[in-house]
């Protein structure tokens, strides 16, 4: 079955092609990884995925849901309702503590739950951090925080868009043990890297280059 | 335990406000300054035709009081009842005089008999080198009565007396001033009531003049009721000084609206750029919320709650400041003090609260139409 399917998808910026005829399907419970040079479409592929862009042409079956057609309003609720998004700069908000960051999610989604946002934070292993502001946390816990925050409302998709670009290696390995453990319960994770160890743990790793597709392989476990 | 949405929301607009501070002061301080200009300047205006009327009263007389018809004079009696009329604690001064002609070597002049205490209320702007009588028998002169007799303050002499049988009878005067007025009063030779009735015997009033601290408007009104009810008395306002009262009232009220209006617009002006740069300045955190699936209302609500909120903290520190304001000016320019009018206070938050909104719409639209993408290409 079939969370995501992407059927002849083009997106032109202008004079740019940033994604040309892609076609793409990922499982319920997959982990796909997403590697290319810079400027080879994949933070546009992200967006057009996570309803925060469309395409200039072709399908995007999310969940059944042709999202190409659909309009602005109904592309939040969809965002809000199916994705997770884990980012680069974190993109916590300053003035919120941890906590606070997650329960926005939640609020946003449907209802602030402050144990519930506890027990995120505990997963990710912030459970005593939990009241601090971004500012006093280190860039392996802000990251873990916005796990946390993607994971709050039980996304169906998660993206994250190189989620351990902005970490040292023993943060990276923190970040990619919790992916293992989402991987395990069952959720969707796609991931944009750069880097081929992160990629080596999706199950599969695609290849942009020049807005296609251009690899893909299959990692043996 | 889950949390209404609206205390949550509540949370999110005080943090922002709270843990941000220094980057909201200049628009709360923006907001504070235009309120205690506007809230000052209102203070200031409303107690104008207070403070002003008293001021006004030193111009001298706004009410005349003289016999009706071909009357000759006014009883003491008359004049005592049309003054009754005249509200207690608005009354400066209540002056009747007496006139007739005298003559100071052979020259004839006009003298005044009257309660002088009250002429000096009634006219405080009279100027007198010298000075007022105190003693019986002392006259104050005008100034050309003293240019033509040569007299100067303490010197001495005989005023005759002529009634109307042609019987003459002397009276011996000294000088205890000289009046300077630019007026007609400068001809006159003024005494105490007493020494002129010990020259001319007992009569009635020539003119009652009347210092009442009331605008124009009031003043006609009461020259209407007086003369209704006092049929031989004719209340006649002073149009000159009521009316310039007015034009200095009407052209004060128009500059108030005016600075108003100026004030008004100088501060929504400084708000909607520093709420634009606010918006500029937090584009990510509004992106972010909208990839977290905030919908558009939820992102203009928040922004202008805060901006509500800003509104009213700065009308509030307006309203106190624009109070101290007022009292400085109103210590300086008149020597008074005000007293605090509470029911300023809300209006005046009330208003800093719908100038903040009107000017935290455009920005607010703008917040709205930030996209989410860019979040992730990392702006
Ligand atoms: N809003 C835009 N307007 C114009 N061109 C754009 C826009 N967004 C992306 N592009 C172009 O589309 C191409 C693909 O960009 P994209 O951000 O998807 O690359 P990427 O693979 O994520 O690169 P990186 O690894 O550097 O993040 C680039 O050439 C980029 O300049
Ligand atoms: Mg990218």
């Amino acid at each position: 079955m079939h969370i995501l399917e992407i059927e002849g998808v083009s997106k032109i910026y202008g004079s740019v092609k940033a994604l040309q005829n892609v076609n793409l399907s990922v499982r319920k419970g997959e982990w796909l990884a997403i590697m290319g040079p810079s400027g080879s479409g994949k933070t546009t592929m992200m967006n057009i995925i996570g309803c925060m862009d469309k395409p200039s042409s072709g399908a995007v079956l999310l969940d059944g849901v042709d999202i190409a057609k659909e309009s602005g309003g109904a592309l939040t609720a969809i965002r809000r309702d199916k994705i997770g998004l884990i980012f680069q700069q974190f993109h916590l908000i300053n003035y919120l503590t941890a906590l606070e960051n997650v329960m926005v999610a939640q609020y946003y989604h449907s209802m602030p739950d402050e144990e519930e946002a506890l027990k995120a934070l505990a997963r990710v292993g912030l459970a005593e951090r939990a009241r601090h502001l971004p500012g006093q946390l280190s860039g392996g816990e802000q990251q873990r925080v916005c796990i946390a925050r993607a994971l709050i409302n039980y996304p169906a998709l998660i993206l994250a868009d190189e989620p351990t670009g902005n970490l040292d290696e023993v943060n990276e390995g923190v970040v990619l043990d919790i992916f293992r453990k989402l991987h395990r319960e069952g959720s969707t994770i796609i991931v944009v890297t750069h880097d081929p160890e992160v990629a080596r743990e999706a199950e599969r790793v695609i290849v942009l280059e020049h807005g296609r597709v251009a690899k893909e392989v299959l990692n043996k476990k | 335990m889950t949390m209404k949405r609206e205390t949550f929301f509540l949370k999110i607009v005080a943090c922002s406000l709270l843990r941000r501070h220094s980057k909201l002061l200049t628009a709360i301080l923006a907001v504070a300054a235009g309120a205690a200009i506007v809230s000052g300047l209102t203070t200031i205006y409303y107690d104008i035709p207070r403070q002003m009327g008293r001021e006004f009263r030193s111009y001298g007389a706004n009410l005349l009081f003289a016999p009706a018809g071909d009357r000759a004079a006014l009883t003491a009696d008359e004049a005592g009842k049309a003054a009754l009329f005249l509200p207690a604690d608005a009354v400066v001064g209540v002056a009747a005089y007496r006139y007739n002609t005298i003559r100071i070597n052979e020259q004839p002049f006009m003298a005044a008999g009257a309660a002088l205490a009250e002429v000096q209320k009634t006219s405080p702007y009279w100027l007198v080198r010298g000075g007022w009588p105190r003693a019986g028998q002392e006259a104050l002169i005008g100034q050309e009565v003293a240019d033509i007799t040569r007299l100067v303050p303490g010197s001495a002499f005989t005023a005759v007396f002529t009634d109307r049988q042609g019987k003459s009878s002397e009276h011996a005067f000294t000088v205890s001033g000289v009046l300077q007025t630019g007026g007609t009063e400068e001809a006159f030779v003024f005494m105490s009531l007493p020494d002129f009735e010990n020259m001319a015997g007992a009569g009635g009033f020539d003119i009652v003049e009347c210092s009442v601290s009331l605008p124009g408007a009031d003043i006609e009104k009461l020259a209407a009721r007086i003369n209704e009810e006092i049929p031989g008395l004719a209340a006649r306002p002073v149009r000159r000084v009521t009316e310039s009262e007015t034009v200095v009232l009407t052209r004060l009220q128009a500059l108030v609206y005016l600075v108003t209006v100026v004030v008004l617009l100088l501060t929504m002006i400084s708000v909607a750029t520093t709420m634009l740069a606010a918006v500029a300045e937090r584009r990510r955190e509004i992106g972010l919320k909208k990839a977290l699936g905030a919908p558009s209302a939820s992102i203009v609500a928040e922004f202008l709650s805060e901006s509500l909120l800003l509104g009213g903290l700065g009308g509030l520190l307006g309203g106190i400041f624009g109070f101290l304001f007022a009292q400085m000016i109103s210590a300086n320019v008149f020597g008074r003090p005000l007293s605090f009018p509470l029911l300023l206070l809300p209006f005046t938050v009330a208003a800093s609260v719908l100038v903040t909104g009107a000017a935290s719409a455009l920005p607010a639209k703008s917040a709205a139409r930030v996209e989410p993408a860019i979040v992730l290409r990392g702006e």
